[in-house]
């Protein structure tokens, strides 16, 4: 009769109610991101027919951003390596997109900024840009190789957190005041454009836009599923524990080096794939958009949509960049402020991103909401049990 | 031959500023494992000191001072940084300390609001500081080699700087402490070195340096919003190139991007120049990964 209720209450309890609170709770996050997957998905497929030409290639402009932003955030979110020089490997990609572009668009001609800065004969290493296949290789290859270089480089005499940061923001440097300084064979400050077809097909067409959409649409979700089984795979956990404790990854007997070096240039590969799908949309490509404020940009739509999350990454990228437009559309002055007070919000408050402030939710939520649904069967349960004490 | 003696000096004068830039986060790094992004927009404040002065001289104060107006500048310069660095560690840095990563994005979003601030105060046009008269001119050696007052006393300031900055770091009860926080700062704090505020004076120190270098540069030509970012990349360069936690290891890793920049760019153009010394860098790493002088430590994780 004394026998306190708790011991067979508990059984009673975890019969009513069989799932634990906590699994509950990853449940309802599970439920809550196929949710928003197929409701991203769906609105994504049907952009074209509710977006105006203009905000559709905006749109298919951060698509190709968050392809970029998958790579940083596999390399940065997955590895701990920051690198701050994306920009490089994106205009890397775009320049050797735009250059076949703009050797089609002058039609056998030598491109009209040659002629203007006073070079009479094409260079040798713009003659294989002729072909498109070429120049589709040469816009991954170029910049996978140059960060595996780089990352070989510096990883192989453990270079590591900020010295990697600053020598990648020096490679920026180094590569736009090159572009900048070799007007006869890059174009100069004003980049490549004036560009008119690919493969035959006019880049100003609606339909193309359109097709070019839809192409990036699937790029991104290839790349975001491979990411996905990536990062699920032993290779994948074997980056987080490099992020987690590189030395002690090296006692284990793995070779962290390679590891590295493979991501970043997986990581390059992917920018210069963003490069060729921005260049084909936008239709221009300068060294400001690969100078050091946009690479550092990049790294900031991760940070915002939360890195060791390739959801995150992706969402950053769409969110930071429709932020980007709204404001500079409105307040041209005070987008700097804007995303200067971005940085210094994002990194104290919500290290983990909006994909941590949404997961932290979700949870929140359905952990609330199961103990409300605690508290109401707990007051059954008192009451029963105080009837069964008043019939013992 | 003074041809060749030309570029040195100019090598020289240039490594000077880079120094004076770098010292301030080779500190910062050294000590508290942060990189300082916005340490460029402390010597844009530093070079708007002397804009500021140089404009209040020139209405307020009678003719025949105004020449004093840079050597009033250099101290204000100090101060104004030194009292923004100050509240820039109190406010945000300190909350990032053991997060280097991060605490370059952060800094890097301080340095984007304090350009976007000199670009509404200020607009974003360059401004000129005109030089003060006894600055004009230079030493003639020969023909062709003639040294400019301006670089010269840039030279002797930053010599003076680093003397200063020596007699601190070496000879004094603070630096000693700053010192030993630099090599194992727990042990330090257990023998009763205050870490926190030791923080909070380095970073100041760093900064008020960094507005000294923003004088200094003003003198050389016009300056804008964007100015501290021409030199920020360079001086983490030679932080990297020099090691962290020796003066010397900055002391010659200025000196060397400083003269091979200026070589370089004499023997072929501005931009090869560049790559030519990044290339260099990287190779130069390649032989000694932590940088030309570094404390040695059997610290691992």
């Amino acid at each position: 009769m004394n026998n306190p209720p708790m011991p067979d209450a508990r059984p009673r309890f975890k019969r009513t109610r069989p799932v634990p609170a906590p699994e509950r709770a990853e449940g309802a996050l599970l439920r809550a991101k196929i949710a928003l997957t197929l409701t991203i998905v769906a609105l994504l497929l049907a952009a074209p027919y509710f977006l105006s030409e203009f905000r559709l290639s905006l749109l298919g402009k951060y698509l190709a951003f968050a392809i970029l932003a998958i790579g940083i955030d596999l390399i940065w979110g997955y590895t701990g390596i920051l690198s701050l020089g994306h920009g490089v490997f994106f205009g890397l990609g775009a320049y050797c997109m735009a250059m076949h572009l703009k050797l089609a668009a002058s039609g056998g001609q030598l491109p009209d900024f040659m002629s203007w800065s006073g070079v009479e004969k094409l260079p040798w290493f713009w003659e294989p840009f002729a072909s498109p296949w070429f120049a589709l290789l040469a816009a991954i290859g170029v910049p996978t190789a140059l960060a595996a270089a780089l990352g070989y480089l510096t990883f192989r005499n453990r270079i590591r957190g900020a010295f990697f940061s600053i020598l990648s923001q020096a490679l920026v440097i180094v590569t736009v005041t090159l572009f900048i300084g070799q007007q006869g064979f890059t174009g100069g400050t004003n980049g490549l454009t004036n560009f008119d077809s690919f493969l035959g097909i006019k880049l100003s067409e609606p339909a193309t836009k359109i097709g070019l959409y839809y192409a990036a649409v699937l790029l991104l979700g290839i790349v975001y599923a491979l990411g996905r089984f990536a990062v699920g795979s032993r290779f994948g956990r074997v980056l987080t524990a490099i992020r987690d404790g590189e030395n002690r990854v090296r006692f284990l007997g793995y070779n962290p080096v390679a590891y590295k070096v493979f991501v970043f240039a997986v990581s390059g590969a992917l920018a210069g794939l963003a490069g060729i799908l921005f260049v084909m949309m936008e239709g221009i490509i300068s060294p400001a958009q690969m100078n050091i404020v946009p690479s550092i940009e990049m790294v900031l739509w991760v940070a915002i949509g939360g890195r060791g999350t390739l959801s995150g990454a992706v969402f950053g990228a769409l969110l930071t960049n429709c932020a980007k437009t709204y404001f500079s559309e409105s307040y041209p002055e005070g987008w700097l402020f804007f995303l200067g007070g971005l940085f210094v919000i994002v990194v104290l408050f919500l290290p983990r991103g909006i994909a941590g402030l949404w997961s932290d939710g979700i949870r929140w939520l359905s952990t609330r909401r199961d103990r409300h649904d605690k508290r109401s069967s707990d007051s059954g349960r008192n009451a029963e049990g105080g009837a069964s004490a008043s019939a013992g | 031959m003074s041809l060749l003696l030309l570029q040195l000096f100019n090598g020289i004068s240039v490594s000077s500023i880079l120094l004076l830039v770098a010292l301030g986060l080779a500190i910062t790094f050294g000590l508290m494992n942060i990189i300082n992004m916005a340490h460029g927009e402390l010597i844009m404040i530093g070079a708007y000191t002397a804009y500021m002065t140089q404009q209040f001289f020139q209405k307020y104060v009678p003719e025949a001072y105004f020449d004093a107006y840079f050597l009033a500048s250099i101290p204000l310069a100090f101060a104004l940084a030194f009292g923004i660095g100050w509240l820039l560690e109190t406010l945000l840095v300190r909350h990032l300390y053991k997060r280097p990563l991060d605490s370059l994005i952060a800094t890097w979003g301080v340095s984007l609001i304090l350009q976007q601030l000199a670009r509404t105060i200020f607009g974003a046009p360059n401004k000129a500081v005109k030089a003060p008269s006894w600055l004009e001119g230079g030493i003639t050696l020969t023909n062709e080699l003639i040294l400019p007052y301006k670089r010269l006393f840039i030279i002797g300031l930053v010599a003076l700087c680093l003397v200063v900055i020596y007699l601190y770091l070496y000879r004094s009860r603070g630096g000693r402490n700053m010192r030993a926080a630099m090599q194992n700062r727990q042990m330090a704090a257990c023998l009763g070195v205050s870490t926190r505020r030791l923080d909070a004076q380095a970073f100041a120190f760093g900064s008020g340096i960094a507005g000294i270098a923003g004088c200094a540069i003003a003198l050389l030509g016009p300056i804008g919003p964007a100015l501290g970012t021409y030199y920020i990349v360079d001086a983490f360069m030679v932080v990297v190139l020099g090691g962290i936690g020796k003066l010397v290891g900055s002391l010659f890793g200025a000196l060397s991007i400083g003269v091979l920049n200026t070589a370089f760019e004499y023997a072929t153009s501005a931009t090869v120049a560049k790559v030519i010394v990044f290339t260099l860098i990287i190779a130069f790493l390649q032989w000694k990964p932590s940088g030309l002088v570094s404390v040695r430590s059997r610290s691992l994780d």
